[in-house]
């Protein structure tokens, strides 16, 4: 779909990303830690502290929820680590955990940024709340002096679920400034900034997506008035789904074939006016207006766009890279390379801002639910259970549980990779693009893709509620499903990650042949292919599977094999005569296997390094190192032929893996609320009918039920149709 | 026609019209089917604006217009076969849900199975003419899957010879009965009996809810919508709370058990025909798994044979998707799923006819087994189909995600199958009840017999739950029945493990039930691969009866494919077990390729066997035609929020923005 379609990107750049960067996170809660001693003497003290922060303990203010619900409340008495100390990690330092928390108290004791009737709206409502909302926003911001990428309004953003409008303002200055010269970057900055004009990014087609080259749409120079023509030649040149363009915006970045002197070169970026500043109504030549209802992303007027021969002046294009000047001759004047890191640092801000958290949700939604839910009994005798005690009630959610956290870890080292190489980036050394290309296209698809499994996953574990829209679980998995397509459809990036991968492997197996001169090390995130690789697993009784090292290598075996694996069939096919790209598309699919278990192997080695550095908090380190466990052996489960494939694990191996897995899930199972609550999302952010703090489920359903408009408002079809029916009886009376 | 979409038609190797007679069940069939099809679609009555741009109470109107006329309109159709009744329902309903639908499928069965004559007499020919209207209250907020749990009571008052209906807590109020929310008059109300200060459990009662004339709660009566859902906006879910609500002693269903004027309580006889209702609506949704999954792949193969992307060499023009092997690799097992879950569907059909007619003889005998294995499939085909429309629709890319696509719909509409009439871990784990009990018998020596007797070739005697000696040495994978063979030996070994480690844990817990709590991972796993046994098996017999040459070499390769994908997932179940080596792993995955380059050419005929209408689709990206783009434009202009040229919100939110900073 294509930047275009950016969800409301998360203000956050690397003035946000630097302050949550992984490094930074440790160094930080040190001091935490000092402020969490405090709290250790008593269990009730603590719990106290906690109930006494501001606004997230508090349950949306309704009358029974005053009460936590004694079902929960019993699951917080003992705590086998301070929660604080993990909500101070996971914020990256408890003085951002007090400004997110000092944000929230002002986004959620204001009325009009409520969320509270989104459910019960039409699409139109939901636009309209949606720029309401910014509106408000952005006063409030002017008022407290939040500068535009704040961690202020990052945290704004994340209180309101992303519930804004106008968000493609960040992505149209983001590429203004990657792609614009001085000159147009000091011209609209400011007019964005102030509002002046509403900007859009308008890449995508309806013919075209992810292939660029493939774009339709013109811009042909026309040098005795120094414009260009911007001209739409077909129907599927029509601009489809960017963000805020539908109803909204006043200009937009357009993606067009630029032609200049008859020849044409290729993909340009243009500033093209769409709307009046008068009166809003769409420019002659332009016509504009939103794609239709879709999944979710109500709030955001996804548009069409079709430009006939419009007329914009030659400054108009972006030029850091190239120019067309005033005769129409062009000029290059440098690499596009950067375009690429816009790209990535797009995905890695989509990450953190937008796909993980919709896991964490669900997690908090399905795990506190399934505490007041009580269902059946495990003995007759018994009452009823709750249904997070049963065994394959945790085997659903411990899993997505494990991976939220495992991703969180995972993106913030992807973070602190990016900010260390992006002053080089800067300077133009591009040595590290490559790496953080491949890693942001694999880290993107398989986040998203396990995320939305995930969400799947607790929605339905939360039985018939988790349909109802009150539950909140609805809207989280329409909204991380289209993470899966836009910003690069998943399995492309897969395989751009593949191609990185079987790069790298060709380039090393040169360099290992006797004689070669080439001495340049793998990047570090491929290193292990080169490392000597055990056969077998040594491992000989389950506990041995629950070291880190352990099932790190093991990844790593398998990883090296299927990429091994999808070299040599690339090869094999190549050498029956196919030419590579012929070759390459025959052997996508094992591509595809190869990037999937290294995107898990990273992650499995980035979530067992960030327990490393958790030394200095013990009983946090057991309790995530379960996790830990719990996620890395859960894909081994999940995957376990490509690990049996070779025998480097025996069928015995895997059943004591089998073995380790469900002792871990009885063992995370006395604290799966309290690592809920470590997420730290407030009742109103979550928006859901079940996942409450205060886990008063059954009221809340009832009460929210009542404001649906169907229940406040007449009733029509009896009117017209139910009673012309029941009244066939009366008159039988 | 799209120049692509008839390139792919002509090109294909079979007829499509003689696949969709093997799917209908004949060519008669088909031709009754159209013939019903078109005099819908012939009927403006039919017509209504694209649901997609109204809103929730224009969506319920909608519905409640078109369920409250279908009566009339069959009638006057002349259709009355249940089958016919069923392609009628199909077509002219939206997303086949109907508010007073729950008249005719629970209030009206359960007041004939329950009720006595008097009661029949009383109520049966007002509902059936739709003059009240009828649902059923079963699930409570709290309280779903668990029948014993739930709480409402009925207490009995002989003084006035009446219950008193009361919702005591939260917990307890009725949520979900479809129809509820704003339709019904009236509910059967499953209620907890209490007379003579003693429970006697669960027992079926006629409520009034709604003031006829008026249609206004009743004192006493809280009723209401259950408010947004995921999907099924058509439908009024409603809620239902009871206040010391009274109703005559004649209300409750007495057919079996009864309570005397005295408030004396006499006993049921028997009840074993609810029993054969689950039955019956289980297996009518493995067949509504089929029809969801055929759905979403009609759509994402048509789309990817017209939408061109990207390219394979540099240089040449953007290729269809479907080119792209990546994208078979996504669909085509579907297209296989699909196929394969048509014809388990069709089979549980035709057995629950079958069996209907012994139990109607007084035969029970086959009636535990079908509904253990009525259980499984259901969870089985609807998990997979939820997953495969999600994989549909994201093959699509952005469009999919438009409600154009139709594909959003058709999942949120599917969805609740995994959940609702028995939550699938449930359902696996009462199959997997029924497989542990035919594993102890076999090991008391006794043979079991249907679909389980592969657990009869279980040495009685064996230690190690895998001895690879046992299994034979080799899996032709050009072969359904040798394939099908391997399927059954992974499900005897996984029965078998979870046998085993059931007893294991046994001795060491202190009770049976917490012992299954603890295996319950591993008996699911044992039930899944039941079911998939039962689904390879059942569509490798189909096509022993397949005549057409050209249709059964076809079908032979999309059942090849369904059942080699399924190893490939599952490998590690079949190295594990020493079923299968690594070499036949490796050409498993080679076969797999070999298949997908083999059916491309036949992707869009086989889709298009399935014969669905564009309206049934629902879908711009799926017509027939295969004319996208123009439609997608079209379809985008009617959208609410292009109604007017400049939106409201720009008065009152945007330009203040520019002027107020």
């Amino acid at each position: 779909m294509g930047a275009a379609f950016l969800p409301g990107a998360a203000p956050g750049r690397c003035s946000v990303l630097g302050t949550s960067s992984c490094t930074q996170v440790l160094s930080t809660t040190q001091g935490s830690k000092q402020l969490g001693q405090k709290y250790l003497s008593s269990g009730s003290r603590q719990l106290q502290a906690r109930m006494g922060s501001p606004v997230h303990r508090v349950s949306l203010g309704d009358t029974w929820s005053r009460q936590v619900h004694p079902n929960i409340e019993s699951e917080r008495h003992i705590q086998s680590f301070n929660v604080e100390s993990l909500i101070n990690i996971l914020d990256g330092g408890a003085q951002n955990t007090a400004l997110r928390r000092k944000v929230e108290s002002i986004i959620h004791s204001d009325p009009e940024f409520s969320l509270k009737y989104n459910y019960f709206m039409t699409q139109n409502e939901r636009y309209v709340a949606a720029v309401q909302r910014k509106f408000h926003l952005q006063t409030i911001a002017k008022r407290l002096g939040w500068s535009e990428n704040s961690l202020e309004f990052y945290y704004a953003y994340r209180a309101l679920s992303g519930e804004l409008a106008l968000t493609l303002h960040h992505v149209f200055l983001k590429s203004l400034r990657s792609l614009g010269s001085e000159e147009q970057i000091a011209k609209w900055t400011p007019l964005c900034n102030e509002f002046q004009i509403i900007a859009s990014y308008a890449q995508t087609e309806l013919g075209h997506g992810t292939n660029l080259r493939g774009l339709e749409t013109e811009a042909t120079y026309d040098a005795a008035t120094q414009e260009f023509v911007v001209h739409s030649p077909t129907l599927t040149a029509t601009k489809w789904w960017p963000g805020d363009m539908g109803r909204s915006a006043t200009h937009t970045l357009v993606q067009a074939q630029l032609i200049c002197s008859g020849a044409r070169q290729g993909m340009h970026a243009f500033i093209v006016p769409i709307r009046s500043l008068q009166d809003h109504t769409p420019l002659p030549g332009v016509t504009v207006g939103d794609i239709g209802p879709k999944m979710d992303f109500d709030h955001a007027d996804h548009g069409f766009l079709q430009l006939d021969h419009v007329r914009i002046p030659r400054e108009n294009m972006l030029s850091r890279f190239a120019q067309v000047l005033p005769d129409g001759t062009y000029v290059k004047l440098g690499t596009l390379q950067t375009n690429y890191f816009s790209l990535v640092v797009v995905r890695v801000d989509l990450l953190l801002g937008e796909i993980i958290p919709l896991l964490q949700k669900a997690c908090v939604i399905a795990i506190r639910y399934s505490v007041i839910r009580r269902q059946s009994s495990i003995r007759p005798s018994d009452p009823e259970a709750k249904i997070l005690d049963y065994q394959t009630q945790q085997q659903k959610l411990f899993p997505q549980l494990a991976t939220a956290y495992a991703f969180h870890f995972l993106a913030s080292s992807l973070l602190e990779f990016l900010h260390s190489s992006y002053d080089a980036i800067l300077n133009k050394d591009f040595s590290h693009l490559p790496e953080l290309h491949a890693l942001s296209a694999g880290i993107k698809a398989m986040t998203s893709d396990l995320c939305l499994q995930g969400t799947e996953l607790c929605r339905q574990a939360c039985g018939g509620h988790g349909y109802s829209k009150l539950s909140g679980l609805p809207s989280l998995v329409s909204r991380v499903t289209a993470s899966c397509t836009y910003e690069g459809d998943n399995t492309v990036l897969y395989l751009q990650t593949a191609r990185f991968l079987v790069k790298n492997y060709l380039q090393a197996q040169a360099q290992a042949t006797p004689g070669s001169t080439l001495q340049k090390s793998l990047p570090q995130s491929i290193a292990y292919l080169t490392t000597t690789d055990l056969a077998r697993c040594p491992a000989q009784k389950a506990a041995d599977f629950l070291h880190p090292k352990l099932y790190t290598t093991a990844w790593a075996h398998v990883a090296t094999r299927l990429i091994k694996d999808s070299v040599h069939h690339l090869e094999t096919v190549m050498q029956s005569g196919a030419d590579w790209d012929e070759a390459w598309n025959q052997t996508t699919v094992i591509h595809l296997q190869a990037a999937k278990a290294h995107c898990f192997y990273i992650s499995v080695k980035s979530f067992t390094e960030t327990l490393e550095k958790l030394e200095n908090h013990p009983a946090v380190q057991q309790v995530l190192k379960r996790l830990c466990d719990l996620y890395a052996l859960h894909g081994i489960l999940t995957n376990a032929g490509d690990f049996l494939h070779d025998g480097f694990l025996s069928g015995a191996q895997v059943d004591a893996v089998r073995t380790a897995y469900l002792d871990l899930l009885r063992l995370i199972r006395k604290d799966a609320i309290l690592l809920t609550d470590a997420f730290d999302f407030t009742d109103q952010c979550l928006n859901s009918a079940l996942g409450c703090y205060d886990g008063n489920v059954y009221e809340r359903l009832f009460h929210w039920a009542q404001k649906s408009p169907t229940n406040t408002q007449r009733n029509p079809a009896y009117e017209k149709y139910l009673r012309p029916l029941l009244q066939s009886w009366r008159s039988k009376l | 026609m799209n120049q692509d979409l008839r390139r792919e038609r002509e090109a294909a190797s079979f007829n499509p019209e003689l696949l969709t007679h093997v799917l209908d069940g004949s060519p008669e069939s088909t031709r009754r089917r159209r013939e019903i099809e078109n005099l819908i679609l012939n009927d403006p009555d039919f017509q209504h604006e694209d649901l997609n741009f109204l809103t929730r109470s224009q969506r319920y109107e909608v519905a409640v217009r078109k369920s409250a006329t279908m009566v009339k309109k069959m009638r006057e159709f002349g259709i009355a076969d249940p089958e016919e009744i069923m392609w009628f329902k199909r077509m002219h309903l939206v997303n086949f849900v109907e508010p007073v639908g729950l008249n005719f499928s629970m209030f009206i069965p359960t007041l004939l199975n329950q009720g006595t004559t008097a009661q029949q007499e009383k109520w049966l020919l007002s509902s059936k003419g739709l003059q009240i209207i009828g649902t059923y209250a079963q699930t409570e907020m709290g309280h779903g899957t668990h029948l014993r749990g739930l709480e409402t009571t009925a207490t009995y008052d002989p003084e006035t010879q009446e219950f008193i209906l009361n919702s005591p807590t939260v917990t307890s109020i009725k949520w979900w009965p479809g129809g509820l929310g704003k339709t019904s008059n009236h509910a059967i109300v499953l209620a907890q009996l209490i007379t003579k200060g003693k429970c006697y459990g669960l027992h079926a009662f006629i409520v009034p809810i709604r003031e006829i004339g008026t249609h206004k709660p009743l004192p006493g009566i809280t009723v209401g919508d259950i408010g947004p859902k995921f999907g099924y906006d058509e439908m009024d879910n409603g809620y239902l709370k009871m206040d010391n609500y009274r109703i005559p002693r004649e209300n409750m269903l007495m057919k079996h058990a009864q309570v005397k004027p005295d408030g004396t309580y006499v006993k049921p006889v028997s009840n074993k025909l609810t029993y054969g209702t689950m039955v019956f609506v289980r297996s009518f949704l493995v067949g509504e798994a089929a029809r969801s999954l055929s759905k979403a792949c009609t759509i994402a193969i048509r789309y990817s044979a017209v939408r061109h992307q990207s390219e394979i060499k540099p240089g040449e023009p953007e290729p269809q998707i479907l080119d792209f092997q990546t994208q078979q690799y996504k669909l085509f097992p579907l297209l296989a799923t699909a196929y394969a879950f048509q014809f388990v569907g069709a089979y549980m059909k035709e057995t629950y006819h079958r069996i209907n007619e012994d139990i109607g003889q007084g035969d029970l005998s086959e009636l535990p087994e079908l509904h253990a294995l009525t259980a499984g499939l259901k969870a089985f085909t609807s998990w997979t189909t939820n997953a495969a429309i999600e994989a549909c629709r994201m093959a699509c890319g952005g469009h999919g995600y438009s409600h154009c696509s139709g594909l959003p719909n058709i999942y949120v509409t599917f969805t609740p199958t995994c959940t609702f009439e028995g939550e699938n871990t449930v359902m696996m784990l009462q199959t997997a009840r029924f497989l542990m009990k035919s594993y102890d018998q076999v090991h008391a020596g006794k043979l079991v017999c249907g679909m389980v007797s592969y657990l009869n070739g279980l040495p009685t005697q064996r230690i190690q739950p895998q001895q690879v000696a046992v299994w034979p040495a080799v899996v032709d994978i050009d072969s359904p029945d040798s394939l099908t063979e391997a399927y059954k030996l992974r499900a005897t070994r996984l029965v078998e493990i979870a046998a085993k480690n059931l007893q294991n844990e046994v001795i060491h817990r202190k009770s049976k039930e917490v012992a299954w709590n603890l295996t319950s991972v591993d008996l699911v796993r044992a039930s899944e691969a039941h079911c998939h046994y039962v689904a390879v098996k059942l569509f490798s017999e189909k096509l022993l009866k397949i005549e057409d040459k050209s249709v059964h070499a076809v079908l032979r390769n999309l059942c090849l494919l369904y059942c080699l994908y399924g190893i490939s997932q599952k490998a590690g179940d079949f190295l594990q077990g020493s079923i299968m080596t690594e070499s036949e792993i490796t050409q498993v995955n080679q076969r797999i390729k070999e298949l997908l380059i083999a059916i491309r050419p036949d992707a869009v005929a086989l889709v298009d066997a399935f014969d669905f209408q564009d309206v049934t689709l629902g879908s711009v990206l799926g017509r027939y035609d295969g004319n996208v783009y123009e439609n997608l434009f079209e379809w985008a202009k009617k959208s609410p929020l292009n109604k007017s040229e400049v939106h409201e919100s720009y008065f009152k939110y945007l330009k203040p923005l520019q002027s107020k900073l």
